[in-house]
Order: structure tokens, then sequence, then C-alpha cells
């Protein structure tokens, strides 16, 4: 299926099934009627705020929140003894490691949460932090990951019985002995640490909660920001001991996720208890110092990578060795039998025999988290590695990196492909799209021009990246999120007058699902998309899912979708068997009508099947009555995305300034439902990549303090440093899946990095430089072309 | 979201009445013009005044005009006006060059020249523009007025001459025939504050240096300026060699911080390139070129 | 204190704290929800309105520095039915995703052409420049005052 197929239109002049269509859900946001969190308000409700660690490493000596709790309209102040006494003073996370609600010994971040105001007003509940009382006794902090495990490093974890140092895992997948032959037997061996610096998604909507515990119905409502309501309200059932059935999340309106508004926070559990406590709906809103300091951080990967060759340029092996800093909880979110995630898709897109990796995490004084930020588990650690040591390898060889590329890129008819970590890669045409991005770049007239300026002392870079990422987890016989699989629900209910209404398991932060899944089910049974409802967001009105992050929705929810509108059109062809008097199979279909074979004017529309279906038509034995249904998805396989960027950049080396004149993406994400939406799905992921190729860093000094705690500092790309995106598409459908599509979500934030890293070291390439770490800050390039490159994640002395 | 602490709000109408409400609040109370300094620093509580003197109903502090051989710009001249400024633009191009680069456009709807000035911050790039230009401000309390070189106005990070109960009232900056003038900043994305940046005038007469400014902003230089540079400079030619030489020198005069914008060798290495490139742009610019 | 504010053309008076503001005064006093918040820095401008016909970040604005002003919202854009063409072209040219610096990407958008109806790309990156947007990238927002520009609404009195 692709969309070149052409697509009848309906009334509204939409398309009935895949095609551009204007998104149904911009009606409220354009009005400013959108419903964010913090646009819920209840009678009654109240505010709130967290007192947070000024210490990344402390021990609490004592607490008095006395003064807190006299100022006028201060309801309560809930600490760690409070919620030690409900046994809520820590709470599971999602790797089945614990993380502090209020913190009750010690604090183990700047930034943890240590006490919780209730009160009228959020200047009230800020006015009330001031008055709490919290003497610290200080401890030396762990900042650094690579001395996390030096044998005199302070102990972090000491709540964990048997813990006596900063070790969490060691983990490690593919051939160590192929690996090691084939890099003893290479021609060629590079080299290279590469740092992925820690970095945060930064929605622009912050994370919170309305909770309101009905203390007469003891039902339990609570607004929360979050991509996966159905998980977050059995995690609240288990963890709080709350009856499931009484549990509504209902996760309104979202102004970006990005994997940040995946875990539980303390926030949101505080914001219950806050709420039983008072007896009154309490509204927790962090604010955006504490959505940096705290919240579900990204990456923070350190990598030593190595490639083995012949001098021909054919990869022969790739090994990779990393060191994970995963905050002071391990709190990251991926299927439990991959505790580093999807990393080991590291081999990238590229055919050889031989691949190792190890993956040593370790806790440190930090903010827990380390998968979000578009990440798909952890594959934008793995592309970023794998396309920097290839252009490393290039480099090395004195190749073309587009020439390297595609003499090792996987053939057509390799595919399904298994990876030599064991990845089964379902389909891909790698040198067609790849052709096509540099036919779009126009890459010889690039190299001619870089070769022009080069000649006159100006430095201009072309980066590559072809990237292969696996997302749609997951078959539940391998991924599970906690103990839950992650197949995912869709309900489909067609009204009698021929209206649908479609129930996902998965929530939307701007990925316009409203209009999508619409399309999906326009497709199957040719009712209109403006027909057609798309309901998510509240468990009490949606099945069972694990939610939208990796970019599951399309490949998991989507294939849901398609499932159950081939379900309700398969009974309507019994209804409509029932209603022409003759046997379903003298049926066939034709877009919204079953009609008789070779008499097409004796058939019924799907509306007038509904309407059938809710009437009093004698229905044959076997058929019950109505035109629904209801599927759970259990997908076979991963569904494996792949594009080719190219990045063209200009470096001043006077200053180390880089302005990035052209972007040129081209992806393949199989069947494209709507493809102003994959598009706008590309160009929000591309500027990710402008992002913190250039300017994003959550980076610490020694004494614990986080320097990226603000906008000042945490710096986002404006429309200034974003170029004009030029895209281009191939499609290769997904075999298994249902409509052939694979999901784009986290594409373009998977593989654009290290496309602009590799322009840039492209462009100063001339001037000795190999490598240097993100975020590449006029600072970094300077000292990068100075041959003295900085850490970029702390702040040491250099 | 962060928010204030409580605090007492008052309109002024006019500078005297700011000034008496100065004085009758005392220390603890603060003038708010654009309010981009203050507010934020007041929702983090760092600031914590007890009365906000509110100033942008005083008409008397607005404008931008020629007055004899000066330019006078008021204390509550916003950034965007002072960015749109045609008779400033005809003077000297530093103004609109070390706008475009200030802050953001929206926030530049509301930042005032005189609150940049007494904010003081010392990665300001205002700072750098009037000192280059070896401007004055006024300053005005209850016993009158009185001038100060912008090359004085400074005591440190976030203090200067303008007293508790002081407001300063505008901005002079001498108008030279014949000078050229360019603006320098390196800054991590746009709306940061500089790494670094530099300022410069020159006037290039019989062709050699007859006068110039060079200002300097968030690299450690006294007073925002290098006058020994500037000293260097006057009666040589604007040749590569002697504005690498001046750039030097301005360069050896900072003694900037290593923090998060970079660390302190290269904004030395930045104040010396970034020097040389406003004094080249500035020179050809007097020439004509 | 006693504040009184032009919303959107309708007079509000309303008691309260000198320190509150703007947009607190806008979102929770005046129930006009459409202006968002997002940063503690004046850097996001998911909080921009106008005040006094220019746009500003209403979270470094005291409720009380607007007294006897006027404020206009993203609730003003549309007249009934009829949106904007700023918000039309947002619509058209996929210019919001979730939508949440959305409201003040369009009031910036909408003074931009009113100053300046035939603005180049580059003109109208530099106007949205302080603002921030995670999800789009920019370009579709970029394409949508482009838009509007090439679409302004017509002189016709609609109903």
């Amino acid at each position: 299926m692709t969309t070149t197929e052409a697509v009848p239109t309906s009334e509204a002049g939409n398309p009935i099934g895949f095609g551009r269509m204007l998104r149904k859900e911009d009606a409220r946001f354009l009005r400013g009627e959108g419903n964010y969190v913090d646009d819920v308000n209840l009678p009654g409700m109240l505010h709130s705020a967290i007192l947070r660690s000024p210490y990344a490493h402390a021990r609490i000596v004592s607490i008095d929140a006395s003064a807190a709790e006299a100022l006028e309209g201060v309801h309560a102040v809930i600490t760690g003894a409070t919620l030690e006494g409900l046994g809520l003073a820590w709470m599971p996370t999602l790797s089945y490691d614990t993380q502090a609600v209020l913190a009750t010994d010690k604090v183990r971040f700047q930034g943890q949460e240590v006490a919780f105001v209730v009160a009228d007003s959020r200047y009230i509940a800020r006015d009330a932090l001031e008055l709490i009382e919290v003497e610290y006794e200080p401890l030396p902090p762990v900042m650094d990951a690579k001395k996390a495990m030096d044998p005199d490093a302070p102990v972090i974890r000491d709540d964990k019985e048997g813990q006596t140092n900063n070790f969490i895992y060691d983990w490690e997948a593919g051939s160590k002995d192929d690996t090691e032959a084939a890099f003893a037997a290479a021609d060629v061996v590079v080299e290279q640490d590469m740092l992925y610096p820690r970095v945060h998604p930064a929605p622009m909507e912050t994370c919170g909660s309305v909770a309101h515990m009905d203390s007469v119905t003891g039902k339990l409502t609570l607004w929360t920001t979050t991509q996966a309501p159905h998980a977050h309200r059995t995690v609240y059932a288990l963890v709080a001991g709350l009856p499931e059935q009484k549990i509504q999340v209902i996760s309104p309106d979202i102004g970006g996720g990005f994997g940040n508004k995946v875990p539980i926070y303390p926030g949101y559990v505080c914001s219950v208890v806050g709420s039983i406590v008072t007896g009154k709906p309490v509204k927790w809103m962090e604010d955006r110092s504490e959505n940096l300091m705290s919240t579900g951080f990204a990456r923070d990967y350190h990598m030593k990578a190595s490639i083995a060759a012949t001098r021909e340029g054919k990869i022969l092996a790739v090994k990779v060795d990393v060191l994970a800093d995963h905050g002071a909880f391990n709190s990251v979110a991926q299927p439990t039998k991959y505790p580093a995630g999807f990393f080991h898709i590291f081999t990238g897109s590229y055919d050889y025999p031989a691949a190792h990796c190890s993956v040593r995490a370790v806790y440190t004084n930090k903010a827990p988290g380390g998968v979000a930020y578009a990440c798909s588990f952890r594959i934008t650690e793995a592309a970023y590695c794998i396309e920097r040591i290839v252009d490393c390898l290039a480099a090395e060889l004195e190749m073309d990196p587009a020439e390297l590329r595609l003499k090792n890129l996987l053939r057509p008819e390799q595919f399904p492909y298994t990876t030599p970590t064991g990845w089964e890669y379902d389909s891909g045409e790698y040198e067609k799209t790849m052709r096509v991005a540099m036919e779009i770049a126009g890459y010889d007239e690039l190299r001619r021009e870089q070769a022009e300026k080069r000649a006159k002392g100006e430095y201009m870079g072309i980066g590559l990246s072809f990237f292969t990422e696996g997302v749609g987890a997951g078959p539940r016989k391998h991924m599970d999120i906690l103990g839950l699989g992650m197949a995912d629900g869709c309900d489909l209910r067609v009204h009698p007058t021929g209206k649908a209404q479609v129930r996902l398991s998965v929530q939307s932060q701007g990925q316009g699902h409203e209009t999508t899944f619409a399309q999906i089910v326009a497709h199957e049974l040719g009712i209109p998309p403006e027909d057609i409802e798309v309901i998510h967001g509240d468990t009490d009105n949606t099945p069972f899912g694990l939610g939208t992050y990796g970019s599951r929705s399309t490949p998991v929810s989507g294939a849901a979708a398609a499932m159950v509108a081939r379900r309700v059109r398969d009974k309507a062809r019994l209804i409509a068997a029932a209603a022409l008097e003759c046997a379903p199979d003298d049926l066939e279909w034709d877009l919204g009508r079953w009609f008789v074979k070779g008499d097409p004017e004796r058939g019924r529309t799907i509306q007038e099947i509904a309407m059938d279906a809710h009437s009093a038509l004698d229905l044959p034995d076997g058929v019950e009555g109505h035109l629904d249904a209801q599927v759970v998805y259990n997908p076979p396989n991963l569904t494996y995305p792949y594009g080719c960027y190219i990045c063209v950049v200009d470096v001043d080396p006077g200053t180390g300034q880089v302005k990035v004149r052209r972007f040129v993406a081209v992806d393949d994400c199989g069947t494209r439902i709507n493809p102003m939406i994959v598009e706008g799905q590309v160009h929000g992921g591309l500027a990710e990549g402008i992002g913190m190729a250039l300017m994003q860093v959550i980076a610490f000094d020694e004494d614990g303090n986080n320097l990226g705690g603000s906008f000042m500092d945490y710096l986002l790309p404006t429309a200034i440093e974003c170029p004009n995106w030029e895209l281009g598409e191939t499609v290769t459908p997904s075999p298994h899946h249902p409509i052939g599509a694979k999901g784009v979500g986290e594409s373009a934030t998977v593989g654009s990095p290290a496309a602009v890293v590799n322009a840039v070291v492209d462009a100063i390439s001339p001037l000795g430089v190999r490598h240097a770490d993100m975020p590449l800050t006029p600072a970094n390039v300077w000292r990068a072309i100075q041959g003295r490159p900085v850490r970029t994640d702390m702040a040491v002395e250099q | 979201m962060q928010t204030p602490a409580p605090v007492d709000y008052a309109r002024a109408r006019s500078v005297e009445d700011a000034i008496a409400l100065l004085e009758q609040h005392g220390e603890e109370s603060r003038l708010v013009a654009g309010g981009h300094s203050l507010i934020p620093m007041m929702r983090l509580r760092l600031a914590r005044p007890e009365m906000l003197i509110d100033i942008n109903d005083v008409d008397e502090l607005k404008g931008i005009r020629v007055e004899g051989d000066e330019l006078v710009v008021g204390a509550m001249v916003r950034h965007a006006e002072v960015l749109d400024s045609a008779v400033l633009a005809e003077h000297y191009a530093i103004f609109r060059e070390a706008e475009k680069v200030i802050a953001d456009p929206i926030v530049r709807n509301r930042g005032t020249v005189g609150g940049s000035m007494c904010q003081a911050d010392p990665s300001e790039d205002l700072s750098a523009v009037g000192a280059a230009l070896k401007g004055t401000v006024e300053i005005r309390g209850s016993g009158g007025s009185r001038t100060v070189p912008i090359r004085e106005l400074h005591e440190g990070p976030y203090e200067t001459k303008v007293g508790p109960a002081e407001i300063l009232t505008e901005v002079r900056f001498p108008i030279r025939p014949g000078a050229g003038s360019a603006y320098e900043k390196v800054e991590r994305r746009v709306g940061d504050w500089p790494v670094a940046s530099v300022g410069a005038y020159v006037v290039v007469s019989g062709g050699v240096v007859a006068d110039c400014g060079i200002g300097l902003t968030a690299v450690g230089a006294t007073h925002f300026c290098a006058p020994d540079a500037e000293a260097f400079l006057v009666g040589k030619e604007p040749t590569e060699e002697n504005l690498a030489a001046a750039a030097q020198l301005a360069a050896e005069s900072c003694s900037p911080n290593s923090d998060q914008r970079g660390p302190a060798d290269y904004k030395k290495h930045l104040a010396n390139e970034l020097t040389q490139r406003a004094l080249r742009r500035a020179a050809q610019a007097s020439q004509g070129a | 204190m006693q504040v009184t504010m032009t919303v959107n053309g309708v007079e509000h008076t309303r008691e309260v704290e000198p320190r509150m503001l703007l947009v607190h005064f806008i979102r929770d006093e005046l129930l006009l929800r459409g202006t968002h918040w997002g940063c503690d820095t004046s850097n996001c401008g998911t909080c921009v309105l106008w005040v006094d016909g220019e746009p500003v970040k209403s979270c470094t604005m005291l409720a009380a520095m607007a007294d006897g002003r006027e404020v206009r919202t993203v609730e003003s854009l549309a007249q009934g039915a009829e949106l904007d063409p700023v918000q039309k072209g947002f619509m058209e040219c996929h210019g919001l995703q979730c939508g949440f610096c959305t409201p003040g990407m369009m009031m910036t958008g909408r003074w931009l052409l009113d100053q300046n109806p035939n603005p180049s790309e580059g003109e109208i990156r530099e106007a949205i420049s302080g603002q921030i947007c995670r999800c789009t990238g920019y370009k579709n927002i970029v394409e949508a005052i482009q838009w509007a520009a090439d679409n302004p609404a017509t002189s016709e009195v609609t109903s």
C-alpha cells in the first residue's frame, strides 16, 4: 500500500484512507481551547509545591515544617516521614529499582523531592516552602560516572540491602569471540571515545497532575501528563494499594511528551496523597527548573567504539563498550529483558557478521532517568555511535563517507535480515533511499564546493547519517514493562447511523492521532474520517495498552486499529449477507460497501449495514447484533523505519561558530498514513538533532550543582538555528504490519545528531580534528581545533 | 511556575514622583521599567524588593533625539526602539548591530536602555556599546542631576553609581563625524548572553586612526573598555598588523571567567579575535569602504 | 490592590495581590486559558500576548503593570466562527502539533503581519526567534505565517 494509489475523498474533501488531511484536533488548539492539565480547574481545588534539595548528596538530619504548616492558607505539609507511615516513601521504578517519593534518610541528587506543601494558591504554596527548615549534613557527591566505580567512591544507594558500591548492572550482546577474531584479522582498526551527553526532552508543557480522591465513592480521578495512562493506573494500584477499578487516569491534551511523560514522578504520588489527606482535589504543576532538574533526562552514555575493516573499506566488525550514567535511581523505562534498551542495534544499517557490546550502568548523584527524548529505547545512542565511527573509518581510509556507506549498506535481497546482535530487520531498500538523499542534496556539487572553499581557507562540512531503528515494542513474548506485556487493545463501535468511535490505548502528545487513526479506520471501512471519532487518554473509556513512546503508536496501535476495523468489516459482511439474503461468500468489498459479485447494484453500504446491525433484522446463528469489535494486537516483531540524512554546515574557525546551512532528510517509514503529519514529525526531530549536536547539555560541576536547570543554560534551538528542512521519501512497507506502516515519530531525532556532528567534524578535519563531543558549542569547536577538546558533561578545570 | 515574594506596587507619574517614592519607601524599593531583569529575579526570589515603583508611564524618560553634538537616549527607550531608530543608525551602525543580538524581539519590546545599564550585568551588551562610544549617563536625585561617564558608572557586577533614591534618566553619546562603528558578538544561540562581545568605533582621518573606542563585555574588561588598546591605535594606520596588536592589548586587559559559555582561554581568544573584527569593519566604514 | 484592564475588548476589574503575574491573572482570574506558561526565565514564549498593541511575555509582567492597559490574547483572534488568517494558516500548513506554543506563535505572527504584510522568510524566523517550539521544527510555523500573508482577510463583512 503506497500513497500513490488514488484515494476517494469524502464530501468534506478528506481522503477516505491515507493521504494529506488537515487535522481534526486543530480546531480547539487554534482557539486557545486546549485542555491541558494546568487548565483543569475543580471546585475547591488546592495547589501545591515541592521543596527540593539544594545538595546532590546529603544526610537529612531534621525537617521542621511547623512554620510552614502555620502559614495562613496552608492545608498540609507532607514529608518523607508522613509517607513512610503510609508505606509510600519509596515507590518502584519501571526498572525494578526503587525511587524515593519524598526523601527520608538522604537526598541523592540536587533537586530531589523533600517535602510537599498543599495550599490555597500556588503563591502561598511557594511562600510556605521558604518556611520549611531542613538541616542537611552534606556528603561528598559522585558526579562523574567514570569515578562512580572507584573503590573509595561514596555509596549512593545505601538504602538498598547489599549495595556496597554504585554498580547497577553489566549487560552484553553479540559475540565477543567472533568480534575479537574479526578485529584480529582486520587491515584497519579505528577506535573512538564518544560521549552522548545528558540531555532533557523539555516539552513546552511541564509535568503535573490534578488528583481528586472522592472520599464518598472511593474513586480516585487523576488528570496527569502521562504518555501511558493505563500503565500508570496499574502501577498506582500496585504501589498505593488502591483498587484498580476505582482509579481513573485521564491524560487530557498533552503539551509534548518526548518520553518525559512516561515515568511516574513523586509529584503525582504526592498530589494523590495530598488529596487523600485534605479531602479536596490537589493540583501539582512543576516549574521549568524542576522539570529540567528532576524529571526523566535522556542519554548520558560514555561510549568507546571500535570498527574493523579491510583496506578497501569493507566493514568486518564493530564493538562498543558503554558506561551508562543512570543517576541516583534506576528508573529507565524499557522492556524488562533489555536493561540497556535497544542499544544493541548499534550494528546499524551495514552488512557485516560480527559485533559485540557491553554496557555497565552506574549510579551517580544526579536525577534518575536515561531513556527519554525520542530515543526509541537507546537507539539514539546506538545510531549516533555507529554513524560516528563509520565516519571515523572513512577519514582513516581517506574515503568519501558516502562511498564507504554505499559499499556496506544492506541490500534489498538480504531482508528480512538478522543482525549480529539478533534484531530481525523487516524490509529496506537502503541504497535507493541514500541515492534520493544525495540527489536532493546535490552531493557531488557540494563536495566540489567544499574543495573550492578549502582552497580559500573557508570551512564547510558535509555530514551523512544513515540510520535504521526498531520501533513498535513489542511482541509480548519478549517485551514487557514492569511485567505488563506490550500488546495494545483497540475498540471500534459503528453507531446505527453509520458514524464510528474508535478507542485507542495510546495517547497523543501532538502526533495527530485524532486524525491519523480516523484515517486508518476510514481506509479499512470506507467511513469518511470526519465521521470517525478517536477517543483516547481516559482509562475508564479506552482499552488497555502500554501507551505512546518509542514510536509505537502506529506500529502497534495503528495495527490494532486496522485489525479491529477488519473485524468490523468481516462482521458487516455477515450482516450484509443476512440483509441481502445471500451467502457471505457471494459478497465482494469495494471501499465502504459489500455488494453481490456479478450484481453490483445489489449491495449495502457500511452505513446501511450499521443500521441493519442495530435493527430487528433476523441474524443467523452465531452472529451477534450491533457493529462493534475489539482487538488486542500483539505485534509479531518490531518495525524498522530508516533514513538517510545529509547536513551542510559552515564553520568559522576564528570563533568556533557553526551555522547549519542545509539539512536534507529522506525517510522511509513504510506506508505514510498522512504525509503532512509524517513531515511534521520529521521536521520536529531534525530540530532536536540541531539542538543536541550544537547546544543542549545538562552538565554538572564537581560539587553536584546542576548547570542546566533553566532555559538560560539549557538552550533549545529556535527558528534561527533551524534551516528550511528539505525532505524526501521512499516507501518500503513493513511486510508484517497490517497496513505496511512502520512509524516515524522518533526517526529524525535518532538520525539527525550524527549528521550534524559528522558535518562539523568534516568541516574542521583539515585542521586536524577527527572527533569532537556534543554539544558543539562555539567554545567546544574552537577548543577541538586547538587540539585541546573540552569535556562537555562536567565543569572541570580544562 | 515560580512566583515572586509579596511586594507592594506604586506607579510613578513623573521623575520627581519616582524619586519621591524611592525616598519614601527606602532601600527595599526598586524601580521597574521593562522588568525583564528584575521580574525573573523576583520570581526566582533572588530579588525581594518590598516596593516596586513602575516608571513605564513617565514620558520624560522616553524618546531619542539629537541635542547639539550628542545623541540623547531616554532611559525608558526600549531596545526595540534603539534597533529601529533611524537617527541612531545614521550616526553609528553599532546600535543596530548590537540590538539585533540583544535578547529576542519580544523581550526587546519591553527591556529598556536605562534598565539594562542599571542592571549592570557583567555580560551586558549595551554596556560595551556605551563604553565603546565613551558615552555618559545622567543620574537624578532629589538634590539635582549629575553626569557620569559610562566608563565610570560600574562599581562591580550588578552595581552602579546610581544611588538608592536616584534614577538614571538618559544616556548620551557624542556624535563623531566620519566615525565608522561595528559590533561583534559570539553567542551559543540567538538570544543568549554573549560568550564575548566587542564593539568599536574608529575615525580614520588622513589615513590614520584619529580616534577610536573599544568596548568589551562578558570578558572581565575593567569598565567594559580597553583604553591601552585605544591609545596604541591612535595615530597609526589601520593595517592588519596594527589592528592585531591593538586586539592583543585589548585581550590582555581582560580577565574572563570559565563557565558554561566557555573556558577562560577561549574567551580571551574571542576578546582578541572580535576586537580585530570590530576594528576592521569600523575602520572600513569610516573610510567609506 | 484593584486592577482593571481591557482584555479582548472587555473591561475586567479584580482584587489581586500586587505580585500576581499577568499570565496568572489572565489564566486564573479571567479564565482565559489559551495563554500558557512554560519556563522560569522568560525564554520560551508560550505566554506571549499583546499589551497596548505589542507582543509581550506575560510571565515577565505583573498584572499591576497592565492596570489601565489593553490586553489581547489568542481568544480574540477568531471572530465568532471565522478564524483569523493566521489561525487558518496554522491549520492549512500543519503549523501546530501539541498546540502548547501555538497561541504565542500566532499572536506574534498576527502582530508581525500587521506591521509588515509581506515578510520574508528571514523576517518571520527573526520575529519568532524568542519563542520555542519542540514539535514542529519551525518550518511549518513559518509557512503558516506566510500563508496568512498570502491570504489576508477580505474586507467583506462576515456575519
